[in-house]
């Protein structure tokens, strides 16, 4: 969440899910809320019934695009242009908040240079979509106050996906609508703890509650506590990681509770990688077909078999109980980790109990100073919470932004085409996307019943799409992109719009993330798995 | 807030903010109005006309659509009231198929409390009943039975799937006696737009909404969805060591009493016969079965070769905090390298 850290300082989701139903304007992009955030869906469908404005806007007809009144079905990888397009528009008809650009942000001068390239003309061609839809929905999302913007993967998963959540905070800004109740800028986690995880420093650039690894004074902290002394460097991504694997400069890798054969833009790339270490190590609840790549496969306890805590979406740290004993010898994460550092003989590893592993936490992280086992018994509590008498933050930026200046910082964007583009061989685009009964991995392929719900993995192709291809409904396809080819059955259906296709991503029998494009996103390193061109043949 | 109204129920002085309702003013004050059709999450909509009550100067009501007034004087049973009310419910419970012993929500059944209350003449009923009950058990959802027959068409699932879930997947369908819940062309539930979020299912009153394979656990503990970062709170039971029920937390800021698919229906993984068990270590080209031991001693042996840049790890947004924050700590502290990532890109 590169973006807003650059203009808000925080990249995490500024309000609560609680507040989302009681927006007067919801504008949802590159999300199919229904299906990847259900609850969120509830209110986002509570909104509307209550009289809020919607605007979904996603290549894909999405569930949700049903409740909205305005559907903006553009072309995948041209947020960028209407998001800008629309702010241009909000200042030129004078709809923007001059109070709180005046107190609250900066560097509007530079920003209102950049929409000059953002004409109607311009964004409507590259969007697809007509200018009165783009005029009419910088209006709703302006004129309705507060308005919640919601955006998941379908934002952040492109090589410019950085400039996408700048475009979205920037949108947020000139409106007022950060700090505010029921508004703000709201990105939908995927997994259980991602926010956990990236709170925790499990990130090649920061330590916990993103105290940065290049900060001589966090480091200092971070040696005195460990007993040990640490790297200044920055380390690599999780692309990265694999493409340096495949160079041969990473020889061994700690795996831990991932499928990246399934889930890996570019798989086929990351495969060999894998296969090139000289030692990786598994860990897992379940031998994936990753861990059955492994040299040693470490059986983990489940989410039911353990104690701690995960973060949602919205910054709530909430308590994990266990339920059940481990199955078989499983232990939980914690535990082996620190067993793996107790062998090697290091210090500072002899836990007994995620409890005290959380204390260690909270000593060394200032958001997560007041947070305790005890106060979370009485429900979850949202970082920032300082001291142990602090209520939580439900919501962020109410009187400054977490910046050097206290400002909210309006960016300059110029527009970027997606990297994989299409042409005469590769006349379609490829887009991925999550069924609602499936999730990223493996875990719901082991839940009697979801598979059957979900009905197996299709390519979603638009009717004229499938008839210029001599497709019918059923039919298995040969789908070929610029690096690798899979074989799918096709359903034709108008959620996909022409000249755009879509699959998900949860089967092994189909992996998607072969034919995906590795291009970067150059601050988020985010790998393309949004767009990528392909070609489709009756198989 | 505006100022609460006073209101005597059944000679007992009642609070209640405007605009409640008798009957969710009673119940908020233990005091027990029969009723079918309120639930109270939902709007209310009167069409049992069980929780009929008299207000002083006027004929019998539905309470459960009537907003207190300030000063009125509510009695909630005589024998006028009771009278109608055991017709009301007569004529409700007509095609209901009272195979209580057999039926998933034998002792938590909202129409077995009713009955106790009203008491109903089970000849009289068996004399006016329709000849054969008449629904097939609708059993294509993998997760969850209808059973039309135990139905008393409260309509509360029809109000759950249009007011909590959002989506309009089952309604009243034909007319008179052959009124039934039923998907757009009469077809199987798996046949509709549903969603299988379980939502009418918790909330329908009689049996005729049931889980499949529904255990009764042993015990139960609140801890966290583990799919999406909403974060829902869950209530798991496990019983002989398994997971076998969850529910939504209601006390939960994050989902309000709500959940999907996956919380409420998909935590079977958990008890899947292809769980690792212990750990495995690849020798001559397979991955053995190993002990803890030998597999600790040769990662700590191996590991030691690669500290530095050359070494990586993969961390996990499926783990805890926790289990986080020891990852990037043995990563940073033990292997003398800043590698470390997750998937939260993807
Ligand atoms: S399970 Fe959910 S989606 Fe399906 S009918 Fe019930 S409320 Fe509607
Ligand atoms: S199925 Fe249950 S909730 Fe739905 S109308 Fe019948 S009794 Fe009421
Ligand atoms: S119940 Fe559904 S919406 Fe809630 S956290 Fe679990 S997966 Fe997400
Ligand atoms: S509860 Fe009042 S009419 Fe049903």
């Amino acid at each position: 969440m590169a973006g807003l850290a650059t203009t808000l300082g925080s990249g995490a989701m500024t309000n609560s899910i609680a507040e989302i139903g009681d927006a007067a304007c919801i504008m949802a992009i590159g999300t199919s809320t229904t299906e990847a955030h259900p609850i969120i869906g509830y209110q986002v469908k509570k909104a509307v019934r209550q009289g809020a404005k919607l605007i979904v806007a996603n290549p894909q007809e999405v569930p949700l695009a049903r409740f909205a009144d305005l559907f903006l079905p553009l072309k995948p990888g041209s947020d960028v242009a209407l998001l800008m397009g629309m702010a241009r528009i909000i200042l030129e008809e004078g709809l923007h908040d001059q109070q709180y650009i005046e107190e609250r942000c900066e560097n509007l001068d530079q920003f209102k240079q950049s929409l000059e390239e953002y004409t109607l003309q311009f964004v409507s061609d590259i969007t697809g979509l007509p200018g009165e839809d783009i005029v009419n929905a910088a209006r709703m999302y302006a004129e309705n106050n507060p308005s919640s913007i919601l955006y998941c993967m379908g934002i952040t998963q492109h090589s410019h996906g950085t400039d996408n959540v700048i475009a979205i905070s920037n949108l947020a800004l000139i409106t007022g609508n950060l700090g505010r109740t029921s508004g703000g800028v709201n990105p939908l986690r995927g997994q259980n703890n991602v926010q956990g995880a990236c709170d925790m420093g499990s990130l090649p650039n920061v330590f916990t509650g993103y105290q940065k690894v290049t900060d001589e004074a966090a480091r200092q902290k971070f040696e005195k506590a460990w007993g040990a002394s640490l790297s200044g460097e920055p380390g690599l991504t999780h692309t990265e990681i694999f493409d340096a694997a495949h160079r041969g400069e990473i020889k061994a890798i700690y795996l831990i509770g991932e499928n990246p054969v399934l889930t890996e833009a570019n798989a086929a790339h990351s495969l060999e990688a894998m296969k090139k270490l000289e030692f990786f190590v598994v860990q897992d609840i379940f031998l994936n077909e990753t861990a059955a790549l492994a040299d040693v496969v470490l059986p983990a306890a489940s989410f039911a078999e353990k104690n701690g805590t995960a973060v949602n979406t919205e910054r709530r740290v909430q308590r994990v109980r266990k339920v059940l004993d481990p199955v078989g010898d499983a232990k939980p994460d914690w535990w082996i980790v620190s067993a793996i550092a107790n062998e090697m003989g290091a210090e500072g590893f002899a836990y007994n109990s995620a409890a005290e592993i959380f204390k260690e936490i909270t000593s060394l992280t200032p958001s997560y100073a007041g947070i305790t086992y005890e106060r979370l018994e009485e429900g979850g509590l949202q970082w920032p919470c300082p001291t142990e008498d602090h209520p939580g933050t439900p919501i962020l930026h109410t009187e400054k932004f977490n910046t050097p200046s206290g400002k909210g910082k309006l960016m300059p964007i110029k527009y970027r085409p997606s990297e994989d583009c299409c042409d005469f061989d590769f006349p379609l685009i490829l887009t991925t996307e999550r069924n609602l009964y499936q999730f990223h991995s493996t875990m719901t392929r082991y839940s009697e019943g979801l598979d059957e719900l979900s009905g197996g993995e299709h390519i979603m192709i638009n009717p004229a799409d499938a008839e210029k291809l001599g497709v019918a409904d059923g039919d298995l396809v040969e789908v070929n992109s610029r690096r690798g080819k899979l074989q799918v059955k096709a359903k034709i259906t108008r959620r996909s719009q022409e000249g755009v296709a879509s699959l998900s991503f949860h089967f092994a029998e189909c992996p998607t993330n072969l034919l995906t494009s590795a291009a970067l996103d150059p601050v988020a390193k985010t790998p393309e798995t949004k767009v990528c061109a392909i070609r489709i043949n009756k198989a | 807030m505006s100022e609460l109204i006073t209101l005597n129920i059944d000679g007992v002085e009642v609070k209640a903010a405007p605009g409640t309702t008798i009957l969710r003013a009673a119940l908020a004050n233990d005091i027990y109005i029969p009723h079918l059709c309120d639930h109270k999450e939902l709007t209310s909509v009167g069409i049992c006309r069980v929780c009929l009550v008299e207000i002083e100067g006027r004929r019998p009501t539905v309470s459960c659509m009537t907003p207190v007034e300030e000063g009125m004087v509510v009695t909630t049973s005589n024998e006028e009231l009771d009278q109608i009310r055991k017709v009301n419910m007569e004529l409700l419970v007509l095609n209901h198929d009272y195979d209580c012993q057999n039926c998933a929500k034998n002792s938590k059944c909202q129409l077995q409390e009713l009955t106790r209350y009203v008491g109903i003449d089970e000849n009289r009923i068996n004399a006016m009943r329709a000849p054969e009950l008449a629904s097939p058990l609708d059993d294509s959802n993998p997760y969850y039975l209808r059973d039309l027959n135990k139905c008393v068409l409260c309509g509360i699932c029809v109000r759950t799937c249009e007011e909590i879930q959002g989506d309009e997947c089952i309604d009243f369908t034909f007319r008179g006696i052959e009124t039934k819940i039923g998907v757009l062309g009469d077809k199987p539930i798996a046949e509709s737009t549903c969603v299988t979020c379980g939502e009418c299912v918790t909330r329908c009153p009689v049996g005729a909404l049931v889980p499949r394979h529904a255990v009764e656990p042993t015990y139960e503990v609140d801890t966290v969805c583990p799919f999406c970062g909403c974060g829902c709170g869950i209530t798991v039971g496990a019983r002989g060591g398994k997971v076998v029920s969850s529910v939504a937390d209601p006390d939960s800021p994050a989902n309000n009493g709500s959940l999907c698919v996956k919380g409420r229906f998909g935590l079977g993984f958990v008890n899947s016969p292809d769980r690792l068990t212990t750990p495995l270590i690849r020798k001559d080209g397979d991955l053995v079965e190993a002990s803890w031991e030998e597999a600790l001693a040769l990662i700590g042996d191996k590991l030691g070769q690669y500290k530095g840049e050359q070494f990586a790890t993969i961390a996990s947004a499926k783990c805890t905090v926790e289990d986080n924050y020891v990852m990037q700590k043995f990563t940073r502290a033990v292997m003398g390298t800043n590698n470390i990532d997750h998937c939260a890109r993807l």
